[in-house]
């Protein structure tokens, strides 16, 4: 029993001291924000590699959502500070818009 | 054009036109609200604030009802924290008026979420109106989850396709579209052609002398398509009503009054019972407009429509709540 807690102390140590910059620099190489903000997307464009997961966040004070042109992801209504997020697995031109305001048009490019 | 310190003026006419700087002069009022009316070819306009000056006979009218647009209940963000106390207010305005309204016309975001409980709160509040009939369009707001099913089920029973309709009331022919659903990105507000047809065979019965009202959410007129205040198929949905000698088109979703007069046509804007959105151009982009609280009542607004038979259009008067 000593041995399991000591087991696990060491492995929580390991993972505060190598794990958690390990994770946060794999987050950071698969994670992307846009913001949505006076009724647009920012970055209007943006490109990350495969696997990356985009979250849009919505700052308005007005829901919006978040609808692919090919209906691959379609978020809920995101009411203020509310996020939506998507793993972009395959390479290619992703098209979306808010389809409660759709002038509001952006893309992700998945390269 | 006779004009004089009164806030009046007078416009002799002998077409269906409208005298441009008269149409102007409407639409600067418009936000502090303002009657228009047309008599005999002359059209008189007078400010809110002069309302109490008109005898009881300039008020008559065959058939009265009113407009209520954008109550967004469940929106609680600075612009309108009570949304529900405005809401309330259109309602004792609606009450307060001379004559009781035939019925309300509800342009859409009755809710902000298509909650099912924001649903409930407007249905149960409209209950203590004068006017016991509603008849609604949704919003964008009304369609977000489901594709409005949860709002045909409670206010579109007996409308085809997405929800839309006609009705008629002594001798004026009603008809709410659908203008909010299947948005294309990139697009405006939009009717599709299932619904077009609907249209083009809904009127192609009417004698041309029958007064026609259209209500719809998103404008049908191109306001401001920037922001997305407009309809992509307005123009194919007005061509039906050309040979008509009276239509009136009333909208939503601009929070804000505006009228244009184009022809036969007459398009009025209904204020917001909920919050203020800025002027065309005038911000980065639409949405909730925080005022200071003591304009706020002063900003939303009921609109009183009346119908006289005999006469060439319909006369509109918004109402704000302050």
């Amino acid at each position: 029993m000593k041995k399991l807690i000591w087991m696990g102390i060491i492995t929580i140590a390991l993972a505060l001291a190598v794990g958690t910059p390990l994770l946060r620099a794999v987050l950071a190489d698969n994670a992307a924000d846009i913001k949505i903000d006076n009724f647009s997307f920012a970055p209007e464009t943006i490109t990350v590699p495969a696997g990356t997961q985009v979250h849009w966040t919505n700052h308005d004070d007005i829901p919006h959502t978040v609808v692919s042109e090919d209906k691959s992801f379609k978020s809920k209504a995101l009411d203020t500070d509310d996020q939506f997020s998507y793993t972009f697995d395959k390479p290619g031109t992703y098209k979306y818009f808010c389809s409660l305001h759709p002038k509001m048009t952006a893309t992700v490019v998945v390269k | 054009m006779e004009h004089n310190d009164k806030d009046e003026i007078l416009h002799d006419h002998n077409h269906d036109g409208i005298d441009r700087r008269g149409f102007l002069k409407c639409m600067a009022w418009a936000g502090t609200g303002a009657l228009c009316l047309i008599k005999g070819g002359v059209l008189q306009s007078y400010s809110l604030s002069r309302l109490p000056e008109l005898k009881e006979k300039d008020v008559q009218a065959e058939l009265s009802f009113v407009q209520i647009s954008d109550s967004h209940m469940g929106f609680n963000k600075p612009a309108n924290t009570d949304v529900v106390g405005t809401f309330k207010a259109a309602i004792d305005k609606i009450n307060a008026l001379p004559i009781t309204p035939a019925f309300m016309l509800h342009t859409g975001d009755v809710s902000h979420l298509s909650k099912p409980e924001e649903f409930d709160t407007v249905q149960q509040m409209l209950k203590s109106a004068s006017a016991k009939d509603v008849f609604y369009v949704p919003g964008e707001h009304d369609v977000i989850n489901d594709d409005g099913k949860e709002f045909r089920d409670r206010f579109g029973k007996g409308g085809q396709g997405a929800g839309w309709y006609s009705f008629d009331n002594k001798g004026v022919h009603f008809i709410g579209l659908v203008n909010v659903m299947n948005l294309k990105a990139g697009g405006l507000g939009n009717l599709g052609q299932e619904q077009l047809e609907w249209m083009e065979k809904d009127v192609k019965h009417l004698s041309k002398s029958t007064p026609i009202v259209v209500f719809a959410h998103i404008p049908l007129w191109s306001i401001y398509p920037e922001w997305g205040w407009g309809t992509d198929d307005s123009a194919q949905a007005l061509s039906y009503l050309k040979r008509f000698g009276s239509v009136t088109v009333l909208n939503g979703h601009i929070h804000q009054t505006m009228q244009k007069v184009e022809g036969n046509i007459t398009f009025h804007t209904a204020a917001s019972t909920a919050f203020v959105q800025p002027k065309p151009g005038t911000a980065p982009s639409a949405g909730p407009m925080k005022v200071p609280d003591e304009q706020l009542r002063r900003l939303l607004g009921i609109t009183d429509v009346n119908y006289r038979r005999g006469e060439h259009a319909l006369a509109v008067v918004d109402s704000s709540l302050g």
